[in-house]
């Protein structure tokens, strides 16, 4: 008993010493020197100033000029993290959707009149990050409408910046394509500035 | 649909490829032979054994493994459970939280010393990168290394020829930790920085965004702590929302290999118990049991998330799939993973003890949650918990012996020892000690005003399902939740709804999951003490085998039907009533 405790003192002080503060330290120093704009959150630029994160979705909610982000629970923070949480079979979610969905309409139907049932889910239900980076390239292809009416750009020129901003699978196979709103409208930004 | 089930096919495909390797390598570690980072690892291992006095390779009978194993967990949920009550006195604190209150301290190490990772706070807004780091990924390691040390004396406990011991604990737990846990974790964590998880120890970042407005970017060693934390069917996440969060999740190549990382060695040990006992086709059966039991789970997920929930039906919104959109239920779902990878996680983390989370559980439709239930119901046996997963599954291995036996008039016996009176009371312990713990503080928590104040969606089949689904991933030292429950606000999130001050579902919680995770790790010991002192006697005619698809099909019996019958009653209130009605609460 005495020398499981003594054992045990032991192993709690080097254990947390060697897995606790060198192993995270350590990959903490390699990552900085090997990789160190991932390690410190793939921020995005531009003219200079740092805008955002390639990973992390931004609020662009009442800026038709942009491609909008999906609906999120904690509008967009990127530092405090929870779901919505709303069941399968609630009240509050068919509202939420409903809300969402009339909203998705008012916005797009005035450029895409030929929007009807066809809305993709993505774009009315919330992320589980709150942060998704990404919309559904059908959910892009609506909005390209707006936003190329707004910025005068043609649907084929924004159609081709949506083409280049989709992150496909991984490796052509794991996950699934999305288009990530914060680059996209970055390229925006550098093609067709805003006047 | 078609490209979904592809990347689940080549995923189940990966991982059974890795079962071999690993499961030899695993063998190979826990029996003491050399392997191939032994000229690295063996000089540390001398050294650990001489700065911890442990005399390796000296025998333990099974009371004094367990005096080990209890004296050295006891000790470090006090160091746990110290180092985050004096949080705010420690380095590595740049947005300087302090101490979480005394009962959510309880809680969280409790947590985290069983292997659960239940977590009733969010860590970015808790939790100093100190009490992340030295605190809870520490536990992240050292938990699964039990479970596994304790798996390997159940396995010399059935492979002895008469004797009494068991292993060495410590030597255990110190060769699991160097050969197997630190080094996957040391090259599984680069991987995932060099994919786009955060590794940094600065303070989070103001950014003014594109449309004018600001972003707080979080900061943190998370990659450190995800690849363990998935290695090591822990399940914690550094951020509130786990792996659906990009700084921890943020590709499809990355949510692959989180999987792959979750499953690995509870799979592969089915191997490493085939070659231990000398009969690789025992190992085999096991795995089929596992992986038939798994892969029906995955179906039934990905069937139901795809089809949609009623909510959104009756909103208006058509789910189905069309050129660019994945169609099925989004909600709490990340574009990224689609449903079919979300589908997969969920079966993956709950047929596991892991309980990470890629998207919202509690946004699942009926169906889809009734499987993380059911997995969760058959008491984590279906590959399980690092080590656990197994040592549970040998519980009902031998109960499937002896009903077996019973079915065909024979004495009971499994590899060449004879299951007596004593080894099938403890067996019966072992089994029930978790369903009773779970059912027992969800009725609790049902039927009292103080366990209902915990429930978010309200007094209706979902609030159940939260209360229930709470109590047993706590018993089942799982972690995964409904996260409405308790858990939906932060403390210091915006519109706070209480989180903290919740004591009964913090204490009960922690209770529980104590219980149920020593508890059963005592009766398995026992078990592996009492067959280690039997003789081994040749198989006759009238052996029943234990490696062929009857006896297979026989345990996916035992298993399902324990399960059942201990909480069908218990989910029909809950996901199976959502499941079958369009009604909504």
């Amino acid at each position: 008993m005495r020398r499981d405790l003594l054992t045990s003192a032991l192993a709690a002080v080097v254990m947390t010493v060697a897995l606790g503060v060198v192993y995270p330290l350590a990959i903490t120093g390699i990552s900085q020197v090997v990789f160190p704009g991932k390690a410190n959150g793939s921020k995005l630029s531009l003219g200079g100033k740092v805008v955002g994160s390639r990973l992390i979705g931004q609020d662009f909610k009442g800026k038709p000029a942009y491609f909008q982000s999906r609906p999120s629970a904690t509008e967009y923070s990127g530092n405090v993290t929870y779901f919505s949480n709303l069941g399968p079979n609630s009240v509050e979610a068919r509202e939420a959707v409903r809300k969402n969905l009339a909203a998705y309409l008012r916005r797009e139907r005035p450029y895409d009149p030929e929007l009807r049932q066809s809305v993709p889910v993505d774009a009315v239900t919330e992320s589980a990050s709150g942060v998704d980076p990404h919309i559904s390239q059908a959910n892009a292809w609506i909005q390209a409408h707006r936003v190329a009416a707004v910025r005068g750009l043609s649907l084929a020129e924004v159609d081709d910046l949506i083409a280049t901003h989709t992150d496909g699978r991984s490796l052509g196979l794991l996950g699934e394509p999305g288009v990530n709103v914060l680059q996209l409208n970055i390229a925006l930004e550098k093609e067709a500035p805003l006047k | 649909m078609a490209q979904g089930w592809m990347q689940i096919s080549i995923f189940i495909a990966v991982l059974v490829g890795l079962v071999k390797p690993v499961g030899i390598y695993m063998a190979r570690v826990f029996t003491n032979q050399r392997v191939f980072l032994s000229p690295v690892v063996g000089p540390v291992e001398r050294i650990a054994y001489r700065a911890l006095r442990v005399r390796p390779n000296e025998g333990q009978n099974w009371k004094g493994y367990a005096r080990s194993l209890i004296v050295f967990s006891l000790l470090f949920w006090i160091v746990l459970y110290l180092i985050l009550r004096t949080q705010g006195i420690h380095p590595l604190n740049p947005e300087g939280f302090k101490s979480a209150p005394w009962d959510l301290n309880f809680n969280t190490a409790s947590s985290f010393i069983t292997n659960t990772n239940w977590q009733y706070y969010g860590g970015e807004t808790t939790l100093s990168y100190f009490s992340q780091m030295a605190g809870l990924a520490v536990q992240n390691f050292v938990s699964a290394a039990v479970g596994i040390a304790v798996v390997v004396a159940l396995i010399r406990g059935i492979v002895a020829r008469s004797g009494r011991e068991i292993g060495n604990f410590w030597q255990d737990l110190i060769r699991v930790l160097l050969y197997i846990l630190l080094p996957i974790s040391i090259v599984g964590a680069l991987l995932l920085v060099s994919q786009g998880v955060i590794q940094s120890l600065g303070h989070a970042t103001v950014i003014h965004t594109l449309a004018g407005g600001t972003q707080t970017l979080a900061q943190g060693p998370v990659a450190s702590q995800e690849a363990i934390k998935e290695l090591g069917t822990n399940g914690g996440g550094f951020f509130n929302v786990n792996s659906a969060f990009p700084f921890e999740n943020p590709t499809g190549m990355t949510n692959f290999f989180e999987l792959l990382l979750i499953l690995v060695i509870p799979a592969s040990l089915s191997y490493t118990y085939g070659r231990m006992v000398g009969s690789q086709r025992q190992g085999w059966a096991i795995f089929a049991v596992m992986f038939v039991l798994f892969v029906s789970g995955v179906a039934v997920v990905y069937v139901a998330e795809q089809h949609g929930t009623p909510s959104q039906h009756l909103a208006g919104l058509n789910t189905h799939a069309f050129h660019g959109s994945t169609g099925g239920n989004m909600e709490g779902k990340e574009q990224r993973f689609g449903i079919a990878d979300t589908s997969l996680w969920t079966a993956v983390t709950t047929v596991t003890s892991c309980g990470a989370v890629n998207g919202a559980f509690e946004s699942l439709t009926g169906l889809g949650q009734a499987v993380p239930f059911a997995n969760l119901g058959f008491g984590e046996v279906i590959f399980g918990g690092a080590g656990a997963g197994l040592y549970s599954m040998l519980l009902y291995v031998i109960l499937a012996v002896f009903i077996g036996g019973l079915m065909v008039g024979r004495t009971p016996e499994y590899l060449g020892k004879k299951i007596g009176a004593r080894e099938i009371k403890l067996v019966a312990l072992g089994i029930l000690v978790t369903p009773l713990f779970a059912l027992l503080s969800s009725g609790l928590a049902s039927a009292t005003r103080l366990g209902t104040r915990s429930i978010y969606a309200g007094i209706n089949p979902q609030g159940f399902s939260e209360t229930l689904y709470a109590y047993l991933s706590q018993a089942n030292n799982n972690g995964s939740a409904l996260a409405g429950y308790t858990g939906f606000i932060q403390p210091n999130a915006p519109g706070n709804a209480g989180a903290f001050g919740i004591s009964f579902a913090d204490l009960l919680g922690g209770a529980v999951m104590i219980g149920a995770r020593f508890l059963p790790i005592l009766f398995v010991l026992a078990v592996a003490g009492s067959l280690a002192g039997k003789k081994i006697s040749p198989a006759g005619l009238g052996t029943m085998r234990t490696d062929n698809p009857t006896f297979v099909f026989l345990l996916v019996g035992v298993v399902i039907l324990v399960g059942a019958l201990t909480f069908f009653p218990a989910i029909l209130l809950g996901p199976i009533v959502q499941s079958l009605t369009t009604r909504l609460f």
